[in-house]
């Protein structure tokens, strides 16, 4: 019997890209997924239940589907989207209900997609983070702190639930032709922001080592933590460099009310941004190496392939919009008429 | 540990900036600058340069001294240029809080000392490090205790040698401590400003506003010390406490000793 998976956050870009790439493994049988908005990819046989963001249906879907795997995609860690309030009912009070759901259930494997905010972005912090390394300063700011909170809630069921497992990745800042963040946003603009007299190393994952890296903890069971991230660190000038831009340093004194002057303007620099243009951090990525994973780009690597798709777009423009049709998408899932190919 | 062989990937990096922020070709133009003032206004001597170990890890260790400290420049420029070896600095988080200066102090093979960062530049790259055990107590003494070592922190740096498997290269430094001599530490306004002291020079005094910077052309004299080797297992997650403490007392009682046979020999702060 193959796997039977369900996925949160269907409707985002990280939960469609590992549903899309689940539905291409023989060995899934079912694919269930879960969010308040419609999927903005094209999937074959995934399954969309619309559910509200915190996941009050959950055990209800659980059981009727008796899923043995969860990917739970749907984190944000992109604090420049949505309010606080938001954020929070997302990833504290949905990973807590989607944890309620799964316990002593049918679940045997859990993914979590972090990320490596939980490590904070302090001076006094190592070039490199290993898994175990706990966060040199106390949170600062709510993506982190957010973060930390469903981080708890993933250990603690990970204790509770010793037969099931339990995979946490945390992912470096991704870069890639599809996905946007507030880093990749700078990295559009024509001037690069910097932070005057700073140029910290920065490290880079390419999306689709994401969601390679999701299936492959998956595939595997590997339970525990990984860092997910790209070989090598760069400096920010040279970020900009390989994006063929300058950088605009923005002054270190007074810097608040310079982001808060852009966020007028829509170019918005998260607080925990300016951080990591300040102190820059590195992850390192030996445990999932180890584990027999290999990334496909390096840190510059992913900035190369972000600036090659992105001059690529701005020439001839973007891809057209998939728009999900429920009517259309039940056509082709159920009808007599459709002829499927094993 | 080494990862598994995986195929070579497409790195288009354009700058030589290394994972530490270290920059080869940055290091070229601070050697450059500074070789003026290494060759002629520093005159600096060493002895025992031979004791340095010229592949592997070590970790250097020196007693620290003067109000802008001139003694790691010096050491990383005459291990560099003499050895053709990269050396690192570690430093305080100080250092990248500061705003240009942080970032030309990274390029120029600073490194925050956290332990971590040590051990893998020791172990796993098998480079040379800098450290001074004083921290900021050794330039953050005043002129009346020169040449008198502070504590050495909590014995750190015997440990990471420890765990990575390197000697421990002591090394004594004189004329440093007259190259920018502290009268006085106004101890509430460095408080106030963040800093681990700050300083009232004879520069300053002697040369006006330059002297907030500029060093006096003392003679610099460095010994290289016999390296001294641990005979314990490297990578143990705990070494015996007591082993550790003493070893660092050892190593300090050592570069005091060289210090006081240094000073009996000099004739002249300036002529050495």
């Amino acid at each position: 019997m193959g796997k039977r998976v369900l996925v949160t956050g269907l409707g985002t870009f990280w939960g469609g890209r590992v549903a899309k790439a689940l539905e291409a493994d023989p060995s899934v049988d079912v694919i269930v997924g879960l969010d308040k908005v419609e999927p903005t990819i094209e999937l074959e046989r995934t399954e969309y239940v619309r559910s509200d963001e915190n996941y009050s249906i959950l055990s209800r879907i659980v059981e009727a589907t008796q899923v043995d795997t969860i990917v739970h995609t749907f984190l944000v860690v992109d604090s420049t989207q949505m309010r606080a309030r938001t954020m929070h009912e997302i990833n504290v009070i949905g990973t807590m209900n989607l944890f309620a759901a799964a316990t002593e259930s049918s679940v045997r494997t859990v993914v979590v997609k972090s990320s490596s905010y939980v490590y904070g972005c302090a001076p006094g912090d190592p070039v490199w983070f290993t898994e175990e390394m706990a966060r040199q300063a106390p949170p600062r700011h709510r993506v982190e702190r957010s973060l930390l909170e469903v981080e708890g809630y993933v250990r603690d069921f990970a204790v509770d639930n010793p037969h099931v497992a339990v995979s946490m990745l945390r992912f470096s800042n991704v870069l890639g032709p599809e996905l946007t963040t507030p880093l990749s946003r700078m990295l559009e603009l024509p001037v690069v922001p910097s932070i005057f007299g700073f140029d910290p190393r920065f490290q880079f994952v390419h999306e689709d080592d994401v969601v390679r890296a999701v299936l492959f903890v998956l595939e595997r069971e590997l339970a525990g933590v990984y860092n997910v991230a790209g070989d090598g660190l760069l400096p920010w000038s040279e970020v900009a460099k390989i994006c063929g831009k300058r950088t605009a340093p923005i002054s270190p004194i007074g810097q608040r009310l310079v982001t808060a002057a852009l966020s007028r303007l829509g170019v918005d620099i998260p607080p925990e941004i300016v951080d990591l243009l300040k102190y820059g951090r590195g992850l390192d990525n030996g445990r999932l190496k180890r584990a027999g994973f290999d990334y496909t780009h390096t840190s510059a690597g992913a900035v190369q392939a972000f600036i090659e798709s992105l001059r690529l777009r701005r020439t001839v423009g973007p891809s057209p919009d998939y728009r999900y049709e429920r009517e259309v998408e039940d056509f082709f899932r159920r009808s007599p008429a459709v002829v499927r190919r094993p | 540990m080494p990862a598994p062989a995986a195929p070579e990937l497409d790195d288009p990096r354009t700058s030589d900036v290394d994972e530490w922020g270290r920059s080869e070709h940055m290091r070229e133009v601070a050697r450059s600058l500074f070789a003026p003032f290494y060759d002629h206004w520093f005159r600096v001597e060493w002895e025992g340069l031979e004791k340095i170990p010229t592949d592997g890890g070590a970790l250097l260790v020196a007693n620290h001294a003067a109000a802008i400290p001139s003694d790691a420049p010096v050491i990383m420029h005459g291990i560099e240029t003499e050895l053709e070896r990269p050396v690192y600095g570690l430093a305080d988080e100080l250092f990248k809080k500061l705003p240009v200066v942080g970032t030309l102090w990274s390029r120029c093979g600073g490194v925050l000392a956290h332990p971590d960062n040590a051990y893998r530049l020791l172990r796993q790259q098998q480079q040379l490090v800098l450290a001074f055990p004083e921290g900021s107590k050794g330039p953050g003494k005043t002129f009346d205790q020169r040449y008198q070592l502070r504590r050495f922190g909590r014995a750190g740096f015997v440990q990471i040698a420890m765990r990575a498997g390197v000697p421990v290269v002591p090394i004594a430094v004189v004329g440093a401590e007259e190259s920018m001599p502290m009268l006085a530490n106004v101890a509430p306004l460095a408080k106030a400003l963040g800093l681990p002291y700050l300083p009232i020079t004879a520069n300053m005094l002697a040369m006006g506003p330059i002297g907030a910077f500029l060093h006096f052309p003392v003679k610099i004299k460095l010994r290289v010390l016999d390296p001294v080797h641990f005979d314990v297992p490297p990578d143990q997650p705990r070494y015996s406490r007591s082993k550790v403490m003493d070893e660092a007392e050892h190593i300090r009682q050592q570069i005091q000793e060289a210090l006081y046979e240094m000073l009996r020999e000099r004739r002249s702060v300036w002529k050495g």
